[in-house]
Parts: structure tokens; C-alpha cells; sequence
């Protein structure tokens, strides 16, 4: 067109980021580089080993396929029963004492002395792994399920007490002030006021911790505790990877059978 | 009779909330009381059964001093007033019934509570009062499958059941449209009227205010502006009750502080729901 | 004079079908309680003895041995690059994993098939059971620990990021397709900006678990201070144990209070 050519404007755009301020992000994408530099090199790595590692993993592969389930099967066998023996019960009572747990530690329950409290024993419990609980129960109680057993109640009683009173935290006030508000005692209200509200959550918990202690009583036998981690422990130890793979594999279709059967059921208390 | 003397209520360290009310209810009357949210109507009720804890003064009802009662007094006093709320308050995964009979719990033991085996007099007139609100159907319901208004006439039935002496209501027909508003004013004048219960009502309408008490406290910045029958309430006594009050419309009043939910919950419950 | 009629009204909490579930679940729980019990190999004398036997080992453990804080602090930090390092490995190699195995984007449903299962395979073994694997090939060191995090941690972020990726809003991906963009941009303008909060949130959260999980790597010698405890344990050194465990609770803690941070921030 004969239109002469007035200046274009020119527009600039950016596009948003997700952390706003430039300085800011190039610090901390800089801060990240520099700890993965200097955490890889605080790790000594040996680029030999890994090398020397491959032919060793081939090996390996071969001698786990196909796993063996005949030269050490009744001990998978047993050892696999153990590890769900101990999950019941462990799961059972652990589930129950984490009720009473989860009501100390929380704020809308109880009072400022005993969450405190409450909270103390949740966390500590939760920050302990299994492995750990189950060294320091076999040393304390020697080897066997009952350290087991008693590791899985403490670590049910950490996850579910936390899950559970983070829900308590959440119920409905008004619920609470209208049967505090007709006359009903502490333990009253409790019952009919928060039990309502939170027993679909707890039954939800208390099977996902099924599951969690499933797989937990299969490797605390790694130190002792019980179960089928002690065979497979042993297994690797005689290099006996077929045995190994075998229990494996049985254990990957236990939890995945035990999923499925608790997701299952959890629908239902929706 | 309620007799409240010189009480006074703040949170924190700001203005106080209530000060220094006075306050003589004898009548077996429905007394309504009006003002602005935040004018201390919400906080004036849950005084009287120390829902809030006041900072002084006195509340005696029947000639017992409410704020002096030791735990388990108070226990035995609250079973005497019965309060309906805003938002029912019902427990909704309960049944009806459940609801209903939870009424009586300040007068069953403990365990009779938790197993739900309550005394058949109180069975039968759980059945007898939704038989009166035409619930009947709902006996075995779960309450979350109910209609605002069949949940505040459930509301209303759990407080008659704990045979009181005084019947508190904080804003019951705030949640409520028009029409079920009215129906449940109907239903709490008519039945507090059978039975001669006394009744001390919030209530952000004026009209209904007008229409259904006998009489009208207006409460302005925790002070008792007004106090009498409503034919003798003027347009500047209501001028006066919701100064500087900016949802106040002339005649029909204020608006009600209607509580909000908000819903983070699906990104938390995804995460924590699979932790392995 | 009027009679009154009273009804006699029967209420019952449960309908007789409700109260026959209910005893049938309770008889089937109580029998797997009494079959486990029965059959399990308990000595009831030291269940008795439990309680003693414990608070004599707590008690061993305080006051905790302040000299080897040093030491136990060096071990602590290496536990943390284990964790760090081997949370962005499953970082790095969950996402197109993530993406195979989710089923509205993947290619194809061998690619389906191959996402998901490598998901099942890495979630269904234990991180211990695969630092034992690692240890095997590698050798110990803090390098097999690094493995066995991360390729743990793969299956845990893959499938809850796959998750997001299958409840996107599909229509802005239709916008796109509609416009003639590629799939690669597709993928950056249309999934990843609605999956970001998630993979975020996920990468948190599995890093808090992992400083959990890399301080018993030691124990199968892939390295942190797990080892430490080990030998501390096996020498009898009961107060330095109660150094290494106030410590990892210590650290457990911390990593809690800065991933609920920051969660917060994202949500």
C-alpha cells in the first residue's frame, strides 16, 4: 500500500516464570548445579567398579533366570507366611493403639501438655525407620517375630497416629460444639460427635497399613525381625540368585494381591 | 428466668465484644434478638451455655450461676438449654433417629450412648416429635440426604428432646430460602408456644423478628440499644441498632455471615492416599 | 377423657442384614487373629519380658556419646546426598516413564504396557532389597545407595504423576492438536504446565521419604550412616547409638519441616 511506513511499535514479551524474580531463579538453578558437583564428587565414585559391574550384573541375571523355587521352597514358603502372621497382628494392635495416639495429638482434642506430647511420640516414632526399630527390638528382645511384631506396632502406630490426627484436626467444629453443647461429656462427644466424622478415614488408614506393614515385615527379617527377608538375606549372601529372584517375585505378587484386596475394600467406605 | 449481670466478652486485646450487658428474660416468650455480625449476638448465646468462655460478669439461669458451675455441673446445666444452629450442626453421617436420640445424651450413661440403647420413653417421643415435623419417613436416613430445611427441623426436634428450660437459636433460618425460612419460624413458635418454652432467637430479619417475638433486644457494638415489644421498635431505633452496618437494608435488615467452605483436599488426600 | 394409644416404637441401629455383615467380619478377623497367634513362633515368657529388656536398652542409650558427633554428622551428610542425588536420578528418569504409563498420552499399548510395568517392578521392591541388588553388581559404596534410592523412587513418582497426567483437562491438548502443534509441543504447552504443581509436590514428598529409607542403606553396605550404626551396634557402643538415632530423628524432622514448607508454597 502507498501508506508510508510510520514507525512500527515494537512489543517486548516475556513469558512468566514460574519463579518471578530473575535473581532469585538463576541463584538457585546455579545452587543446584553446584551441590549436584559437589555431592557427586563427595561421593566417590570409581568409574572402574562400575565398569567391572556389568559383566557382574550379566551374571548375575542369568543365575536369577529362571528363579528357583524348588531348592529352597518350603522355606520361601514359611518365611512368606511369618511375614503375614506378623503383619496381622502387628496391624491389629498397632492400628488399635494408634486411635487413643491420634486423639492426644490433636490440637482440637486435647489439651496443650498432652499434645505436646502426643505429637513427640508420633514423630518419633514415624522418623525411626523399620529396618532400625527391628536392630534395636531384636537387641532388645532377641531374634525372631516377637521383635518383629513389635517393630510393625510402632511404625503402624507412627503412620497411622499422624494420618489419623491430622484428620481429627480437620473435623467439622460444629458438630462437636452442638453435642458438647446439649450436656455430653468429654468421651460422649468423642463417640458421637468425632467418631462419625472420622471412621471412614480410619478404616481407610487402618487398611493401607496392611499393605505397609506387609512390605515392611518382608525386609525387617533383613535384620533379624522375622519373616522372609532373613531367607533372602541369606540367599544373596550364598549367591544364590535363583532362590532370590524367586522370592522376588512372590513378594511382588503378594503386595500387589494385597493391594488390589485393600483397594477394594476402601471403596466402600467412602 | 435468665438474668445476665454486667457481662463483658472480648477476644484478644481488641474492643470488647459484649460490654457489660444486662439482661432479664422471665417470660415463657420467644425474645429476638437483632443487630449486625460482629454486634456480639452469636457470642452473647454461646455465653449462656459457655460454648464462650466469658470474661466476667454473671449469667444465672434458674437461679444457678452458669459461669461459676464446675465441669460436671456444667454438664447437667447445658442438658437444660438447647440450642439450634445456622449451619444444623447435625451429625451428618448419622441417621435421623441417631440425631434425634443424640438429644438425650447429657442424660444417658456412657456406654448406653455409645451402643445407642436409650430408654424407649425417649424412642417413642423421638418418634412422636418427627412424626410432628412429617419426618417420619426419614427415621433411617443418613442426615447428609437431607434438605436444609428437614435438617434444622431435626435440629429443632435434638433440642426438644433434652426437655429444656431455655431454647437458644443462633441464626436458624440464615441458611435457609425464603419459603423454609418461614416454615421453620412456624414450626419453632408453634412448638415452643405448646410447650412454654422460652426461646432467645438471633436473627438477621427484622420482619420475622417482628412478626413471630415478643419482644426485641438490638444489640449494637456489644451494647443493648433497644429493648422492648416490636410494635414500639421505630425505623430510627433500627437506624441506631445497624450504624455503619452496609449490608442493612431499611425494614428487612442485615445480611447473615454465612460460613464458606474451601477445598484443598483432593491434591493432599492424592498424595498422602499413596505413599507407597 | 381421651386414651391415648401408644405405639410402641421399635428402633434398631443396624437392619439384621447390617448386624449379620458386621458379626461375620469380626468372627473372620478373629479367627485369622487366632490362627496367626497360635501358629507363629512365640516365646510368652520373653513377651512378658519385652517391657523390661526395652527400657534397659533405652536406658543403655543415654545419655547419648558426644564424641562421636563428628563422625556421625559426616555420615549424616553423606546420607543426605544419597537421598538428594538419588531423588533427581528418578527425577530424571520417572518422567518419560510417567508418560509412557499414562494412558491418554502414551503411543501405543505396548508403551502402556512397558510404563506401567516397570512402575509395578520398581514400587513392589523394597529400596533395601534393591540396594542388596545394587551392592551385588556394584560393590558397596554410597554409589549402590544412589541406584537403589532412584530406581525405587521411580516407581512412586511415575505413578503418581502418570495419575495427573490421565486427569488433565484434555481440552487445551485439543486446542493444540487443533492449531497443528507437534507433539513435543503439545506435550510442553499443554500437559506439563496442568501436571507441574504434582510432579513438584511428588518430588518433595518422595525426597522427605528417601532421607528416611537412605539412612538404613548402610546396613547392606550401600553406604550413609547406616554403616556407622551397624558397627556401633555390633561393638556394643550403646551411646553412640543413641547418637545416630537422635540424630536421624533430628534429620527426619528438619526434612519434614522444610518439605510442609514448601508443599504449602506450591498449593
Amino acid at each position: 500500500m502507498s501508506e508510508s511506513k510510520s514507525e512500527q511499535a515494537h512489543f517486548l514479551w516475556k513469558r512468566n516464570h514460574f519463579i518471578a524474580n530473575p535473581w532469585i531463579r538463576y541463584v538457585l538453578v546455579g545452587a543446584v548445579i553446584a551441590y549436584l558437583y559437589m555431592a557427586t564428587r563427595a561421593i566417590s565414585v570409581n568409574p572402574e567398579r562400575i565398569i567391572q559391574g556389568i559383566p557382574r550384573a550379566m551374571r548375575i541375571f542369568s543365575s536369577a533366570i529362571p528363579p528357583d523355587f524348588q531348592a529352597r521352597g518350603w522355606l520361601i514358603a514359611s518365611g512368606f507366611l511369618e511375614s503375614i502372621k506378623i503383619t496381622v497382628i502387628a496391624t491389629l494392635i498397632g492400628v488399635a493403639f494408634s486411635f487413643p495416639l491420634a486423639i492426644m495429638a490433636s490440637r482440637n482434642l486435647a489439651i496443650k501438655p498432652v499434645y505436646y506430647l502426643g505429637r513427640a511420640l508420633v514423630i518419633i516414632a514415624r522418623s525411626l525407620h523399620p529396618v532400625i526399630l527391628g536392630i534395636l527390638f531384636v537387641k532388645a528382645v532377641g531374634f525372631g517375630v516377637l521383635a518383629g511384631t513389635l517393630t510393625l506396632i510402632i511404625y503402624s502406630i507412627g503412620f497411622v497416629g499422624k494420618l489419623l490426627a491430622e484428620a481429627i484436626e480437620e473435623i467439622n467444629k460444629g458438630q462437636l460444639e452442638a453435642i458438647q453443647s446439649l450436656g455430653a461429656g468429654y468421651f460422649k462427644t468423642l463417640v458421637y460427635a468425632v467418631f462419625p466424622q472420622i471412621l471412614p478415614r480410619f478404616i481407610g488408614l487402618a487398611l493401607y497399613q496392611v499393605d505397609i506393614n506387609l512390605r515392611a515385615s518382608a525386609i525387617i527379617g533383613i535384620v533379624g525381625a522375622g519373616g522372609i527377608g532373613s531367607t533372602l538375606l541369606n540367599a544373596f549372601g550364598r549367591y544364590d540368585y535363583g532362590t532370590a529372584s524367586a522370592i522376588l517375585l512372590v513378594m511382588i505378587a503378594i503386595i500387589l494381591v494385597a493391594e488390589g484386596i485393600s483397594g477394594y475394600l476402601r471403596r466402600f467406605t467412602k | 428466668m435468665l438474668k445476665i449481670d454486667n457481662l463483658v466478652k472480648s477476644y484478644g486485646k481488641g474492643e470488647p465484644v459484649l460490654k457489660s450487658l444486662n439482661l432479664v428474660t422471665d417470660d415463657r416468650k420467644m425474645t429476638a434478638i437483632i443487630g449486625s455480625s460482629g454486634a456480639g449476638k452469636s457470642t452473647l448465646l454461646r455465653c449462656i451455655n459457655r460454648l464462650i468462655e466469658a470474661d466476667s460478669g454473671s449469667i444465672e439461669l434458674d437461679g444457678v450461676d452458669m459461669l461459676k458451675l464446675n465441669r460436671k455441673d456444667l454438664k447437667h446445666a447445658r442438658r437444660k438449654v438447647g440450642m439450634i444452629f445456622q449451619g444444623y450442626n447435625l451429625i451428618d453421617r448419622l441417621t435421623v433417629m441417631e440425631n434425634v436420640l443424640s438429644g438425650r445424651l447429657g442424660y444417658v450413661g456412657f456406654l448406653a450412648g455409645t451402643l445407642r440403647k436409650f430408654p424407649q420413653e425417649d424412642v417413642d417421643r423421638g418418634y412422636e416429635l418427627l412424626k410432628r415435623v412429617k419426618l417420619s419417613q426419614y427415621v433411617n436416613k443418613r442426615c447428609d440426604q437431607l434438605s436444609g430445611g428437614e435438617r434444622q427441623r431435626v435440629g429443632v426436634i435434638r433440642a426438644l428432646m433434652q426437655d429444656p428450660s431455655l431454647l437458644l437459636a443462633d441464626e436458624p433460618t440464615a441458611s435457609l430460602d425464603p419459603k423454609t425460612s418461614e416454615q421453620i419460624m412456624e414450626l419453632i413458635a408453634t412448638l415452643t408456644d405448646e410447650l412454654g418454652l422460652p426461646v432467645l432467637i438471633n436473627l438477621h430479619n427484622v420482619q420475622q423478628a417482628k412478626r413471630y417475638s415478643q419482644r426485641i433486644i438490638g444489640l449494637h457494638g456489644g451494647k443493648i440499644l433497644f429493648d422492648g415489644t416490636p410494635d414500639t421498635l421505630t425505623p430510627e431505633d433500627l437506624e441506631a441498632i445497624y450504624a455503619g452496618d452496609e449490608s442493612y437494608e431499611e425494614g428487612v435488615g442485615s445480611k447473615p455471615k454465612v460460613k464458606t467452605k474451601e477445598e484443598k483436599e483432593k491434591f493432599k488426600k492424592v498424595i498422602e492416599e499413596e505413599m507407597l | 377423657m381421651s386414651v391415648s394409644t401408644e405405639l410402641n416404637y421399635q428402633w434398631h441401629r443396624y437392619t439384621l442384614k447390617g448386624k449379620i455383615v458386621r458379626t461375620l467380619a469380626y468372627l473372620l478377623v478373629a479367627l485369622v487373629v487366632a490362627w496367626s497367634l497360635s501358629t507363629m513362633d512365640i516365646v510368652w515368657e520373653w513377651v512378658w519380658d519385652a517391657p523390661v529388656q526395652i527400657s534397659d536398652l533405652m536406658g543403655r542409650m543415654f545419655p547419648p556419646n558426644l564424641n562421636a558427633v563428628p563422625s556421625v554428622l559426616e555420615a549424616m551428610v553423606e546420607t543426605i546426598h544419597i537421598a538428594t542425588l538419588g531423588t533427581f536420578l528418578a527425577i530424571v528418569l520417572a518422567m518419560p516413564i510417567a508418560y509412557l504409563g499414562a494412558q491418554n498420552v502414551t503411543p501405543n499399548k505396548a508403551t502402556l504396557w512397558l510404563g506401567r510395568f516397570i512402575i509395578v517392578a520398581s514400587r513392589s521392591v523394597d529400596t533395601l532389597v534393591w540396594a542388596l541388588f545394587f551392592v551385588a553388581i556394584f560393590g558397596p559404596g554410597p554409589f549402590a545407595g544412589i541406584l537403589a534410592i532412584g530406581f525405587r523412587s521411580i516407581g512412586f513418582m511415575a505413578k503418581l504423576v502418570g495419575e495427573a497426567i490421565e486427569e488433565i483437562d484434555w481440552k487445551p491438548v485439543e486446542a493444540l492438536q487443533a492449531a497443528g502443534a507437534s507433539k513435543a509441543h503439545i506435550l510442553v504447552y499443554g500437559v506439563i504446565p496442568q501436571v507441574f504443581p504434582t510432579f513438584l509436590a511428588v518430588s518433595i514428598l518422595r525426597w522427605d521419604v528417601n532421607i528416611r529409607e537412605s539412612t538404613v542403606l548402610g546396613l547392606v553396605g550401600a553406604g550413609g550412616i547406616g554403616f556407622i550404626l551397624q558397627v556401633a551396634i555390633d561393638s556394643f557402643k550403646w551411646r553412640t547409638v543413641g547418637t545416630i538415632i537422635l540424630s536421624i530423628i533430628g534429620i527426619v524432622i528438619i526434612a519434614e519441616f522444610v518439605t510442609s514448607y514448601f508443599r504449602k508454597r506450591i498449593i
